[in-house]
């Protein structure tokens, strides 16, 4: 790689990190980009290449993977909602339901007995919604069984 | 018989400015310097636990070019694993490091899970965590 393709690699992560930081606040793709120095179409092709998902999908997927710990801890589905920035519980729902496979409520009604036995740092990237499995290995497994 | 961790091993784009982070700003010692076809292999400990050292080494060091670069990008990307310090004061520590001009991923906090923590981004992208050491 050369230094310029190192140096705008580590734009774009620190772009993820303000994502992965400021969740709850109301981040929308300009004010990423400006993190990553990069105008912001520029910014969502380049975060895409790297990291497999838009800029406002990778906040989403954080915004519902937060939910998703409150909502383990007995957190009501509108004070979930809300904690993690959405400020549209129509629009959390769909989200959610999409990439969790279930709804808000279905979930927080459920058993998380395998999450509960981790250490709730383990927990937090473990239990990281993918939403297009990117792993090679999978992308192998599946092959593999179709 | 006993065992223990020795060695652990972060992968840095480039070795000085990681001493500079490990070392100055974290407050670890240099060990030893090793150098081997152009690469160099740093270790730095602490007085703290001695006998554990971490190792810098770049990502093409004994590797081939793909796989260097693989590596490289999943570096700078941050994406690999994450090492977790422990402090006496993780909030002085905290402050120090910070002024070094790191960049903080999160300041000091009491987590819902118990421990008092921070973390860091070091030079390259790898992810530092520092939690405070209980009382003893």
């Amino acid at each position: 790689m050369t230094p310029q393709e190192l140096e705008n690699l580590a734009h774009l992560r620190r772009a993820r990190d303000l994502i992965d930081r400021e969740y709850a606040k109301p981040l929308d793709v300009p004010i990423m980009a400006r993190r990553a120095l990069m105008s912001p179409a520029h910014f969502s092709r380049r975060f895409r290449a790297a990291y497999g998902e838009t800029p406002y999908s990778s906040l989403m997927t954080r915004r519902i993977e937060r939910a998703m710990a409150s909502l383990r801890a007995g957190v009501s589905v509108t004070d979930a909602c809300m904690e993690v920035g959405c400020t549209s519980l129509g629009s959390f729902s769909s989200r959610f339901a999409e990439i969790v496979g279930d709804t808000p409520t279905a979930y927080r009604s459920h058993e998380h007995d395998a999450v509960k036995a981790m250490p709730a740092c383990v927990a937090k990237t473990q239990t990281r919604p993918v939403r297009n499995a990117s792993s090679r290995i999978g992308e192998a497994t599946r092959g593999a069984a179709a | 018989m006993t065992i223990a961790l020795q060695y652990c091993h972060i992968t840095v784009n480039d070795v000085d400015e990681s001493i500079a982070f490990y070392g100055d700003a974290l407050g670890l010692q240099v060990r030893n310097d090793v150098a081997s076809d152009g690469f160099r292999w740093v270790t730095l400990g602490s007085d703290a636990q001695p006998g554990l050292e971490i190792v810098l080494s770049v990502p093409h060091a004994g590797r081939s070019q793909a796989d260097g670069d693989a590596l490289q990008e999943l570096l700078t990307k941050g994406v690999l694993p994450m090492t977790v310090f422990r402090s006496d004061d993780v909030d002085a520590t905290f402050e120090t490091v910070r002024a070094s001009g790191a960049e903080v991923l999160q300041e000091p906090i009491d987590q819902s899970w118990g421990p008092r923590d921070c973390a860091f981004r070091d030079p390259s992208g790898n992810t530092v965590r520092i939690a405070q050491a209980p009382a003893a």
